[in-house]
């Protein structure tokens, strides 16, 4: 039961690499905000300075109500999955869990019944004698997350805990997590560079780019208004086409140009349009969609239930998601469309317009 | 594996049986040695098969007391030689790996000008600095006593060197935990180092041990008094350059009793190694 204030956070580690530059977000209780972004943008940093693992350059984190900035980890009350998973080796399943309790002073039949509780919600139970070197990926990784869950703490930290298990694995522990936050009603930060995961996962989603914060809200809400071309090629896979226009007389030319007419708000240079919101129809028609592209199919990738055509059209890679079997091949001429409320424009700095 | 064939095998094994033979021979030949009487071995050629002295001998040795070093039984040896030697061996072990946890978790003022401080003094072993290290103990009055023998070599860079780069290898993510779990600086110590360094530990005990159990010139130095000496010492004193003055029967019973203790204690942390280095992982 907790919120979690970030205001005005910054980080400059020893040596003046500014890894985290002014990063305001608030944290409702019951919450879980992913932090997702691209490697290096300071989002461990963050992380750490919410957990006391590092030390606050400026601004103020608070947990509950009360800043914490002089308060060390242990005192937080916070606990953390980390992303090699950090069980201590040489220590039983059950001591693993059981380690921070009794740091903690808790009575013995206190940490037992807690410690078989957790194992019981993770399924860990018959694992509580072994070691972790005798556990596969994603047992080790069920551990992580029952020590943190036993301690039963403020706010759950999460540093990419995925990011070590296979594709199908992954995707399990995903709903898995998503369940266990809710039913703990456990506030939570969640870091990842896995966008998928960040939609799926996120209550609050913070798009963080070079220490800042590029946009926080919704997921559905960022996914459907990008704030700017950074978040619109980050969120989404495959990513947002984005297209540089040049200003005509008082209609938009492509970079190499061709003429396309496009009714642009004002202040517009980059059109942007998702792969699933184009459609792509032959050279020879025209798409019913305001924009109409000519492009050249240059590879297509069937992934089963969709298939995306790798297009190039006005001198820019364009990627069209078209349902089930696509009928283009490598070398067609097409007409790429996409209808005019699904248009995203930013401008020459790449900041959202209209 | 090279040598898969049944020809290299049966050589590669001659040589081993030849290796072992020559290293074991003279022990060998030590053990019937100190099996005879003295006139035995003073009349050559010298039997290759146990005499039936073993008991007698072994008894005089052991309790009677040896008359070149003093009348002093050798019992007394073994029992201030494993002194020093434990002492030495322990000392440096916990010397070290505090100063290593300091170095590698701590971020206090002039931490790298004491890492190269420690590192500096591998280049003053105790020989370099034996004239002043022994002044110091006379003045200390430490001359004859076990302190004396054991508290100057007790400080070793090279454990803490090694236990510095062991230290390096543990994951930030460990450390970290352990914090989060509330672990202060001595329950990390106790709780988490402590058991991962149990190889390690055991590695340098050994080494340590029979080190401490091999020294010469310092004990040599610092003990006056024949019931301080150590069993080193002590067997350089039992020998005399008139082979008439050397009770050689004794000498050989001394040799064999020097290296049991060093022997035992590879033995018995051999199975410690095995099981530390199957338990090891990160
Ligand atoms: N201990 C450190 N000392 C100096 N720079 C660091 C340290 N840790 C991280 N950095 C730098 O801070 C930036 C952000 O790192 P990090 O928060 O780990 O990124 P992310 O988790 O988003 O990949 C990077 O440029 C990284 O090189
Ligand atoms: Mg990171």
């Amino acid at each position: 039961m907790a919120t979690v204030d970030l205001r005005d956070v910054r980080k400059v580690y020893p040596g003046g690499v500014e890894a985290v530059k002014g990063v305001s977000i608030a944290i409702p209780d019951k919450a879980l905000c992913v932090l997702v972004g691209p490697s290096g943008c300071g989002k461990s940093t963050l992380l750490r300075m919410i957990a006391g693992l590092e030390t606050i350059s400026a601004g103020s984190v608070s947990i509950d109500g009360r800043v914490v900035n002089a308060i060390g980890p242990a005192e937080r009350d916070i606990a953390m999955v980390f992303q090699n998973y950090a069980l201590y080796p040489h220590m039983k399943v059950y001591d693993n869990m059981a380690y921070g309790l009794r740091n903690r002073g808790k009575a013995k039949d206190e940490i037992d019944r807690r410690v078989r509780e957790t194992a019981e919600i993770l399924e860990l139970g018959h694992l509580l004698e072994r070691r972790p070197r005798e556990l596969s990926g994603g047992q080790r990784q069920r551990v992580a997350m029952g020590r943190a869950i036993v301690r039963n703490p403020k706010v759950f930290l999460f540093d990419e805990p995925l990011s070590n298990l296979d594709a199908k694995l992954r995707g399990q522990m995903r709903v898995e997590i998503k369940n266990l936050q809710r039913s703990l009603g456990v506030t939570s930060v969640y870091v990842t560079h896995d966008q998928l995961e960040a939609m799926t996962l996120a209550d609050v989603l913070v798009v963080m780019n070079a220490g800042q914060v590029e946009q926080l809200g919704n997921p559905l809400d960022i996914y459907e208004k990008p704030a700017s071309t950074f978040v619109a090629s980050f969120i989404g896979a495959p990513p947002m086409n984005l297209l540089k226009l040049t200003r005509g007389s008082n209609e938009f030319a492509f970079a190499n140009g061709a003429h396309v007419a496009v009714a642009a708000p004002a202040g517009a240079a980059i059109l942007g349009f998702r792969p699933e919101d184009a459609e792509a129809v032959p050279g020879d028609q025209a798409p019913q969609a305001g924009l109409a592209l000519p492009a050249v199919v240059e590879a297509v990738e069937p992934v089963g239930s969709e298939s995306f055509l790798y297009c190039s059209a006005a001198g820019s890679r364009i990627i069209v998601r078209v349902p089930g079997r696509a009928t283009a091949t490598p070398g067609d001429k097409l007409r790429i469309g996409a209808k005019s409320e699904k248009l995203h424009w930013f401008d020459e700095a790449g900041k959202r317009v209209g | 594996m090279i040598g898969s064939s049944p020809l290299r095998r049966v050589i590669a094994h001659l040589l081993l049986v030849v290796g072992i033979l020559i290293v074991v021979f003279p022990i060998y030949y030590t053990f019937v040695a100190s099996t005879h009487s003295l006139q035995t071995i003073l009349r050559p050629p010298l039997p290759l098969l146990p005499g039936d002295r073993f008991i007698e001998n072994y008894s005089t040795a052991l309790f009677g007391g040896v008359g070149r070093i003093g009348g002093v039984p050798v019992s007394t040896l073994l029992i201030n030689t494993t002194v020093m030697a434990l002492g030495i061996a322990i000392g440096k072990i916990v010397i070290s790996i505090l100063s290593a946890y300091a170095i590698v978790f701590f971020r206090f003022p002039l931490r790298m000008t004491f890492f190269w401080l420690i590192f500096i003094t591998l280049m003053l072993p105790v020989e370099v600095r034996i004239l002043p290290t022994y002044k110091v103990m006379v003045d200390l009055g430490l001359i004859d006593t076990y302190a004396g023998l054991i508290v100057p070599i007790i400080a070793s860079a090279t454990a803490t060197l090694l236990f510095r780069q062991f230290f390096l290898t543990i994951p930030g993510e460990l450390v970290e935990a352990a914090r989060v779990d509330g672990a202060g600086p001595f329950r990390f110590f106790k709780d988490i180092l402590l058991p991962l360094s149990r190889t390690n530990i055991a590695a340098l005990f050994v080494i340590l041990f029979i080190y401490g159990w091999t020294q010469y010139l310092w004990p040599l130095l610092v003990t006056n008094r024949n019931d301080m000496n150590t069993i080193v010492i002590a067997l350089r004193k039992m020998i005399s350059f008139a082979d008439a003055d050397t009770e050689w029967h004794l000498v050989m019973v001394t040799s064999m009793l020097a290296i049991v203790p060093p022997i035992v204690v590879v033995l018995l942390m051999q199975r410690w190694f095995v099981k530390g280095l199957v338990e090891t992982e990160k």
